[in-house]
C-alpha cells in the first residue's frame, strides 16, 4: 500500500468560472451582490422595492435563481429592471457557470449594479463562490432570531444583512438585538439593515448604502 | 444535495490518478473548512452509490474538517476561530476578521501495491 499526495481543489471547476466572472465584473467596473437567504424571506420583494426606490439613480439588473419557473424574473421586470432567470432544476444553489452565461444575457454596459438572487437556501449557496463583489444575507423575522447562531456560514461571510419583515416584529417572538449580537460575534464589519419590503421601512439607509457602494 | 456533485468530482479525480498510477485506489483523504456546507454522511452515501462498478468501488473516504483562521484587529494575532468562544486567543478582543474558509481539498489517495 502506498500514498499519493494530490492537493486538488474539489470545487476547482466552479472556482475557475467564479474567477472569470469576477474578472468580467472588474473589467466592466460593475458591482455584483449575491443575495442569500431561506426561501420566503422576501429577497424578490426587497429587490422590487429597491429597484423602484432607486429608479433614475442606479441602473439595476438581476440574475434570478430558482429551482423552477420564471415567476421571480417577471416580478423584477414588472418593477422595471432587466432580469435573467436561471432554473437549477433541483440543484440547491447557483453555480458560477450558470452565472457566467446569465451575465452574457444581461445588458451589462447599461447597468451600475447587478444582483444575483440565489436559490432560497441558507446553507448550500454560501459554499459556492460566484465571482460576486460581495454577499448580502437576508433574514426575515418570522424565521426566528436564532438563525445566525444555527446557520453561521452565510452571516460570517456577508457584507450586509437585511432583517426583513420588521413590520411583523410585534406579532412574532424575534429579538432583533439578539440576532444582531449573534451576527456581530461572527462578523463585526457587517452592515445590518432592519427593513420591511412591504411598508418601505428602513429602505432609506439600505438604498443610501447602495448609492455609496456604487459611487452614485 | 450538492454532495452528489462533489462525489462526482472526487470520482473523476481519483479515477484519473488511478489510471496514472495503474493501481487500485483503497482510500482517499479529503479536508474542508468548518463553514463548507458538506455533510459527511451524505457525501459518503453519494460516493458509494456512484463508485459502484468503477475502479473506485469500495474506496474509503476519510473526511477531516479544518478550523477557520481569524486575524485579531487589536493585536494582529492569527488564531483558530472557535464558534463557541469567538475571541482572540491572545488578547481576548472580539474584533477580528475571518480568513477565507479552507477549500474542499482532495489531499491524498492510498493505492494497493498489488
Amino acid at each position: 500500500m502506498y500514498k499519493v499526495k494530490v492537493g486538488k481543489k474539489i470545487l476547482s471547476a466552479n472556482e475557475e468560472y467564479a474567477a472569470l466572472n469576477s474578472q468580467f465584473l472588474t473589467e466592466h467596473k460593475k458591482l455584483c451582490l449575491n443575495m442569500i437567504s431561506s426561501p420566503g424571506s422576501g429577497k424578490t420583494a426587497i429587490l422590487a422595492r429597491t429597484i423602484t426606490e432607486l429608479k433614475g439613480k442606479i441602473r439595476i439588473g438581476v440574475i434570478e435563481g430558482d429551482i423552477q419557473t420564471e415567476i421571480d424574473a417577471e416580478r423584477i421586470r414588472a418593477a422595471g429592471a432587466a432580469a435573467v432567470q436561471i432554473n437549477t432544476d433541483g440543484a440547491c444553489h447557483l453555480s458560477a457557470l450558470q452565472v457566467n452565461s446569465a451575465l452574457k444575457k444581461l445588458p451589462v454596459e447599461e447597468l451600475d449594479l447587478i444582483f444575483i438572487e440565489n436559490v432560497g437556501n441558507l446553507v448550500c449557496p454560501s459554499t459556492f463562490e460566484l465571482g460576486e463583489t460581495a454577499k448580502v444575507a437576508v433574514l426575515s423575522v418570522p424565521e426566528g432570531d436564532d438563525k445566525p447562531a444555527k446557520y453561521p456560514a452565510i452571516f460570517a461571510r456577508a457584507k450586509a444583512l437585511l432583517i426583513n419583515k420588521v413590520d411583523l416584529l410585534e406579532a412574532v417572538d424575534f429579538d432583533i438585538e439578539r440576532a444582531k449580537a449573534d451576527v456581530m460575534k461572527l462578523n463585526r464589519d457587517i452592515k445590518i439593515f432592519p427593513v420591511s419590503a412591504k411598508t418601505g421601512q428602513g429602505f432609506g439607509d439600505w438604498c443610501n448604502w447602495l448609492l455609496e457602494l456604487t459611487g452614485k | 444535495m450538492h454532495e452528489l456533485m462533489v462525489a462526482q468530482s472526487l470520482l473523476t479525480s481519483i479515477t484519473a490518478e488511478a489510471e496514472k498510477q495503474n493501481a487500485k485506489p483503497l482510500a482517499a483523504g479529503i479536508s474542508c473548512g468548518i463553514f463548507n456546507a458538506i455533510n459527511d454522511d451524505t457525501l459518503l452515501f453519494a460516493f458509494e452509490a456512484i463508485a459502484k462498478g468503477t475502479i473506485c468501488e469500495g474506496v474509503k473516504l476519510n473526511i477531516s474538517h479544518k478550523p477557520v483562521q481569524a486575524r485579531c484587529k487589536n493585536c494582529q494575532n492569527i488564531f483558530e476561530f472557535d464558534i463557541a468562544s469567538p475571541r482572540c486567543k491572545n488578547c481576548h478582543s472580539d474584533d477580528f476578521e475571518l480568513m477565507p474558509d479552507p477549500p474542499l481539498l482532495l489531499e491524498e489517495i492510498e493505492f494497493d501495491t498489488e
